[in-house]
């Protein structure tokens, strides 16, 4: 997939420049995900159930190759047909030779950030296959021809009004819709796709190894209806989504919805195994499960990386962040945008074709604070940036300050100097001219030096 | 007790005057102050870029510096986290990132590694080591609110003690909906991604309630906040936590006609919104 992750500080800028609109409703949205996930939390002993899904998820990823197969024969003893996939090229191959081989002419699509990153709708419209989306965020997305800006709340960039008059052009709703009426106005729409769809593609929230199960959670009802009204059901799911039994999903269902939106668990939680055991009975006549890599064991591989590898894919991240609040998901230039995208991102793509995300934090730490596994994400930012260090990839002029820093700091004389000489010209215009402060001084005050040193005070003698 | 003050480069340039009242406060609450006079900066700029060699070149210096010291008491809650912190993860693979300095001076690992656990940010310090709490009535009538820097409340899980100390010199804390939320500092990041860092700023100040002044043990959060607030015209006043809790102590001593507190009350403050940083 082509990002425009390079061109974030540019866009972010425009987009807190001319889209006052979007920071209101993403920092909206997002306070109150937050709000709800951390009273979803003080409900239930929030540290223990995150240390122990955090153990799971890493005994999951340590012994990836043991469960995948596992998973592999549970799927096929259970009538699924399992497809591997090693690129994003491979998946979308798989699923244009399974549309064409069943004369697919209409898929209806539950939400899915895999089928995103893998660009799969553009590949399946050029094979004459009309794609509907059935989330309603991506269902608006689609008719605005939008990429979603958050992971869970695919248009929280939207509001209400925008919406609205969307619906109205589109869809005939009545104009000044309440939010009922307007879902209204799209179930219509969805209900006959449903029914006449050839094809169902999802997402899959997690793979129970043990009893080849894939785990949808929804709160609107289009997966359980895409999984299970048209013939064919293909799931795409990462590699790792896996859970090796079926009591940790217990566990994991209610961890997610608590830390994505605040739920104790989702409205619908499907889980698949195979197709209809007999005919005439509820469900698909054939369910695919495609495991994608695209990335992933490269991941799994980096020595502190890997451990982004646990993300459920809840948004808590994105709802706590304050950097990603004032622009929503659009400006990152990638699918996985936010926290978890600045420290994925590099893992999947590559570390220059990220650049700069792993330097878009404050390193405020809230976004730790928030993932339901314990992703570190702070951390992790720091060790992309080491190593965007180590390639080069950052300013020479940065370095050089930095460098240039500790030789001075690690030489009393020399930065008692340096200061005196700093604390006369910081006030004035001077300062501008230097590389760093003169960003600083786009939109804010200069700092005032004070007028004597602390080490002058002291010398002096504080009273 | 005797504590040595790591007064951090920022506050040594830019909050001479916080750093000086961190003295003040020390001193009346039982202290000896020494003051180091070869200590630089804790290497934090380096740190949070990525360049661990010359954090760690800085990381030593500082440990150095405070080898023989018995408490380092910094009023940064930043700087502290770097220390009590940062530096272990800094000292604990050296040979990795540091490159051919990391072969020389590995016995002075040893003081790197108490350094730590001597270390204590100044609510903490007062709070937890001294286990004061109470400070008078010199802040009766005062209005304020806090903002935590993200390093003490997140790292170092300092998220009362501001608080406590405030409320214990009689002044009113006011809740304020983006208390807990990062300002958009973050040092480098400030520079780098400065339409962010100032959005974030802006998200601060505009559910700021209506208070005397802003308390907060960060001098990098108030330079950036202030920086922002003056640019908009707000008129905010930013007061750094050893100031504000000066100010209380000098005035519940009657000392409240004493010039130097009178020059630096908000009322007849004429420098609103850099009361502090220059004065």
């Amino acid at each position: 997939m082509r990002t425009r992750i390079g061109e974030y500080p540019a866009r972010a800028a425009a987009a807190i420049r001319e889209a006052p609109e979007v920071r209101e409703s993403v920092t909206g949205a997002t306070l109150a995900f937050d709000r709800k996930r951390r009273h979803a939390y003080s409900g239930v002993n929030a540290d223990r159930w995150r240390r122990w899904a955090e153990a799971v998820k890493n005994h999951a990823l340590t012994h990836l190759d043991d469960h995948l197969t596992e998973a592999e024969e549970r799927l096929e003893a259970n009538g699924a047909h399992v497809h591997w996939a090693a690129d994003a090229a491979e998946a979308r191959r798989i699923v244009t030779a399974i549309a064409s081989d069943h004369s697919v002419a209409t898929v209806v699509k539950g939400k899915s950030m895999l089928t995103e990153e893998i660009d799969l709708n553009p590949a399946l419209e050029d094979a004459g296959v009309e794609v509907l989306e059935t989330d309603l965020g991506e269902y608006i997305l689609q008719l605005l021809d939008e990429p979603p800006s958050h992971i869970l709340g695919p248009a929280i960039h939207k509001s209400l009004h925008e919406v609205r008059d969307l619906f109205a052009d589109r869809l005939g709703a009545e104009p000044g819709s309440d939010p009922d009426a307007l879902a209204e106005a799209a179930r219509r729409v969805l209900r006959d796709a449903f029914i006449h769809a050839d094809m169902g593609i999802t997402g899959g929230n997690f793979l129970v190894a043990e009893t080849g199960t894939v785990a949808l959670i929804e709160n609107e009802g289009n997966i359980r209806l895409t999984t299970s009204l048209p013939r064919v059901h293909i799931a795409l799911v990462g590699i790792e989504k896996l859970l090796p039994r079926m009591t940790d999903l217990a566990g994991f269902l209610q961890l997610t919805a608590r830390a994505a939106t605040g739920q104790p668990i989702g409205c619908f939680v499907s889980l698949i195994q195979g197709p209809a055991s007999r005919p005439g009975d509820d469900g698909p006549e054939e369910v695919h499960v495609i495991l994608v890599d695209n990335g992933r064991t490269d991941v799994l591989a980096h020595p502190h990386a890997w451990e982004a590898l646990r993300c459920l894919r809840c948004g808590a991240c994105l709802n706590a962040c304050p950097v990603y609040r004032q622009t929503g998901g659009h400006a990152y230039g990638y699918v996985y945008s936010g926290p978890i995208g600045s420290v994925l991102d590099p893992g999947l793509l590559g570390l220059h074709e990220a650049m700069p995300l792993p330097f878009a934090s404050s390193l405020c730490g809230a976004c730790f604070d928030a993932c339901p596994v314990r992703i570190p994400i702070p951390e992790l930012l720091l060790e992309w940036r080491r190593e965007a260090q180590e390639q080069g990839l950052t300013p020479w002029k940065e370095r050089a300050a930095l460098a240039g820093l500790a030789t001075v700091a690690t030489r009393p004389g020399l930065y008692r100097l340096a200061g005196k000489i700093g604390s006369r010209l910081g006030g004035t215009g001077a300062a501008r001219a230097l590389p760093m402060l003169g960003n600083w001084a786009r939109e804010r005050a200069l700092p005032q030096p004070s007028r004597h040193t602390f080490r002058e005070l002291w010398r002096e003698g504080i009273e | 007790m005797n504590v040595a003050l790591f007064v951090t480069c920022l506050a040594d340039h830019y909050f001479a005057d916080a750093a000086a009242d961190t003295v003040r406060l020390l001193r009346h609450l039982g202290c000896t102050v020494t003051f180091p006079d070869a200590q630089t900066c804790c290497g934090q700029p380096a740190y949070n870029a990525g360049r661990n060699a010359e954090a760690l070149r800085m990381a030593r210096h500082t440990a150095d510096v405070f080898a023989d010291a018995e408490a380092v008491v910094v009023p940064s809650g930043s700087c502290a986290t770097m220390v009590k912190k940062f530096y272990a993860d800094l000292m604990r693979e050296p040979a990795r990132r540091s490159g051919p300095a990391a072969s020389r001076g590995n016995n002075r690992g040893t003081h790197a590694t108490a350094l730590p656990e001597r270390t204590w940010e100044l609510g903490e310090f007062i709070v937890h080591r001294l286990g004061v709490k109470e400070l008078g009535d010199g802040l009766v009538g005062r209005r304020v609110a806090i903002h935590q820097g993200c390093h003490a409340l997140r790292e170092l899980r300092l998220e009362s003690e501001p608080a406590v100390l405030l409320e214990g010199a009689g002044a009113e804390v006011v809740p304020w909906e983006a208390q807990d939320e990062c300002c958009g500092f973050g040092g480098l990041f400030s520079v780098k991604m400065s339409a962010v860092s100032a959005a974030m700023a802006d998200r601060k100040l505009d559910t700021l309630p209506p208070v005397d002044w802003v308390v907060s043990g960060d001098g990098g959060c108030i330079l950036h906040l202030d920086g922002r607030s003056r640019a908009r015209r707000l008129g905010t006043e930013f007061v750094h936590l050893a100031t504000a809790l000066w100010r209380g102590i000098s005035r519940g001593a009657g000392t409240s006609d004493d010039g130097r507190l009178a020059d630096s009350a908000p009322a007849s403050a004429g420098r609103r919104g850099n009361a502090t940083a220059t004065s």
